[in-house]
């Protein structure tokens, strides 16, 4: 649906963009589920500064935005993880240029239980146990927690579509480079679809980024390991990299940002553009 | 086309040139008439052929089709262990639709026995249009349905730890292909004739004994084409199982637990694997099977058809 409307969206400008004359360049932008929101407030706010750009912005999911790096249809590629050497590769071969890096933003990945859940703080042994394919914990009762309104204290694990960069990241930070998830859990294919099923089931556990967090839903304080405090996601935890969930946010460009590109990241680090990291419930990128 | 009915029905040259054009009038609309329905053919043809083809290079290069088909382990992009394993995405599939039907039979028949037998005039009308709105509900709106409404209905009535399940998907299903099975099946009564009726009414049968004892049998073989109908409608439906059964692989022992189907692991991975790569001809394989599937369906649904005509 959301994909849908953006399409239509993109439609839209681009006919809008042709009957005002062809001088208004287009910025095409699209990849990660986690960064289209920031994405799209950043674009919106950018039209103010610069009429005569307009980004489009689509979401689908980091890896399909990676791709369309890789084919040169986008100018820039939203990732919510590292690209992989084979697809700076693939990029190289395909357009001739190495795909270059720019974090724009640090997200947490926040642990999401129904809001009567009394779990206070969770380890990544115990998510290991839920999540991991070797992990026997099936029952809350396993974690020594009793879930009020949870049918048989079964543990709903909810996940996401193995392809989005959110899955990757929190795979690889709970089992390692080389874990698997155990099958059976509820694959959905967006953030806030994650957030909103916890939000009505009481058995659920699921992770997305922090910035999905509403008044209804509770996230879990996480421990660090080493036998340190839980730590809460917070902006503040996000950007002290106290909170252990946390990675960097990326926008990808083929080559050195050229032009209008290069004037739209160079824009992003204004301070009108980093409040808006914070509105969207990132935190910004320290200053070295 | 020539029509030998066509004759002239005025003499002299003028109505001879009129006769040429009618006869070419005629050739090449027929052309065109039997250009389109080839279309179709070549149609459906083109589809196989270029679903198999993307997904050949897998089939006939590695894949093990023992794991494909006997493990329900699925892990297309393992890090460290990749595994195709179908037999879970097959069985969750499998218990959607057979669900669906176990639900969409009973009430499709019963709907269809009401109209065509009990039901006249102005109700007989519009239950038909009713019904046949149904058909017009596009899936993601069902699928909607199924997120929003019947999810916390059925963790409250069922008392499930999540309400997005094969139940769930199910009764979906059942409600999108209840419009084929009660129009086909509409028909099928419908075309039992009139002489069967009145005869089991001279012997003294009830409305109810005529429907179950002598229409009911007559019909049976439209009946059962339209319930095959009916499950090719289900297999391949694909949004509103996605977001409705919970998209968990997951080999079902209770019709509460989530499952994931074919079409919805399409749905879900195809847009976003790397073009060419196995993971992308894997899905390709399973569309192929899908396809294959759905045609014996609709090939049975035929020939079950056909056997009516013979009689």
């Amino acid at each position: 649906m959301k994909k849908l409307l953006l399409l239509f969206i993109v439609f839209a400008i681009a006919i809008s963009g042709c009957t005002k004359g062809a001088e208004r360049k287009m910025i095409q932008n699209k990849g990660s589920d986690t960064i289209v929101n920031l994405a799209q407030a950043w674009a919106e706010e950018y039209r103010k500064v610069a009429p005569s750009v307009a980004i489009a912005v689509s979401g689908g999911g980091t890896g399909t935005g990676i791709a369309s790096l890789v084919n040169g249809t986008v100018d820039i590629a939203n990732a919510s993880r590292e690209i992989e050497e084979s697809e700076r590769e693939a990029a190289h071969k395909n357009t001739g240029k190495y795909p270059v890096e720019h974090i724009i933003a640090f997200d947490a990945l926040a642990v999401y239980v129904h809001k009567d859940n009394p779990i206070a703080s969770i380890s990544r042994e115990q998510l290991s146990c839920i999540y991991g394919e070797k992990g026997t914990c099936v029952k809350w009762s396993d974690l020594n927690i009793e879930v009020p309104g949870c049918s048989g204290q079964e543990i709903v694990r909810i996940s996401r579509q193995n392809n989005s960069g959110t899955y990757a990241f929190f795979r690889e930070w709970v089992l390692g480079k080389e874990g698997d998830f155990k099958l059976g859990s509820r694959d959905l294919s967006g953030s806030k679809d994650v957030v909103d099923l916890v939000e009505h089931t009481p058995c659920a556990i699921g992770y997305s980024g922090m910035g999905y967090k509403t008044e209804k839903v509770k996230t879990a304080c996480v421990e660090p390991g080493d036998g340190k405090p839980c730590v809460e996601p917070t902006m503040a935890t996000a950007i002290s990299r106290e909170y252990p969930i946390s990675r960097a946010l990326y926008m990808y460009t083929l080559g050195e940002a050229q032009g209008e590109v290069a004037k739209y990241l160079e824009w992003t680090k204004t301070e009108a553009a980093q409040k808006i990291i914070e509105a969207s419930g990132y935190a910004r990128v320290p200053k070295n | 086309m020539t029509s030998p009915e066509i004759r002239p029905r005025r003499s002299g040259a003028r109505s001879e040139t009129m006769q040429h054009i009618e006869r070419w009038k005629e050739f090449v609309i027929g052309s065109v008439i039997r250009i389109c329905g080839f279309s179709a053919v070549v149609f459906v043809f083109g589809i196989f052929f270029f679903v198999f083809k993307e997904g050949a290079g897998l089939l006939f290069g590695g894949l093990d089709f023992v794991q494909f088909f006997t493990s329900p382990e699925w892990y297309p992009d393992s890090p460290s262990n990749i595994r195709y394993g179908i037999l879970a995405i097959m069985a969750g599939s499998f218990a959607v639709v057979v669900m669906a039907m176990i639900v969409a039979v009973p009430l499709g028949l019963g709907a269809a026995i009401y109209i065509s037998e009990f039901s006249s005039g102005m109700i007989k009308e519009f239950l038909k249009v009713i019904i046949e709105l149904f058909a017009a509900v596009p899936s993601v709106v069902w699928g909607f349905i199924g997120l929003v409404i019947m999810n916390p209905m059925i963790i409250n009535v069922f008392n499930a730890p999540v309400g997005l399940n094969a139940l769930n998907g199910a009764i979906l299903l059942a409600l999108m292909s209840l419009p084929i099975i009660v129009s086909i099946s509409e028909d099928a009564l419908k075309a039992v004739p009139d002489g069967y009726r009145e005869a089991a009414e001279a012997m003294g049968a009830t409305r109810l004994q005529i429907s179950i004892k002598v229409l009911l049998p007559a019909a049976k073989n439209g009946l059962l084409a339209a319930v095959l109908l009916g499950v090719g409608r289900a297999i391949g439906e694909t949004m509103a199982v996605l977001m409705a059964t919970g998209h968990a692989v997951n080999i079902p022992t209770s019709p509460l637990d989530s499952v994931r189907t074919m079409t919805a692991t399409i749905a879900a991975e195809l847009g976003e694997t790397a073009q060419g790569s196995d993971h992308y001809k894997v899905l390709f394989v399973i569309g192929t099977l899908l396809f294959l599937i759905t045609f014996i369906i609709n090939l049975t649904a035929d020939l079950v058809v056909k056997g009516i005509r013979k009689r």
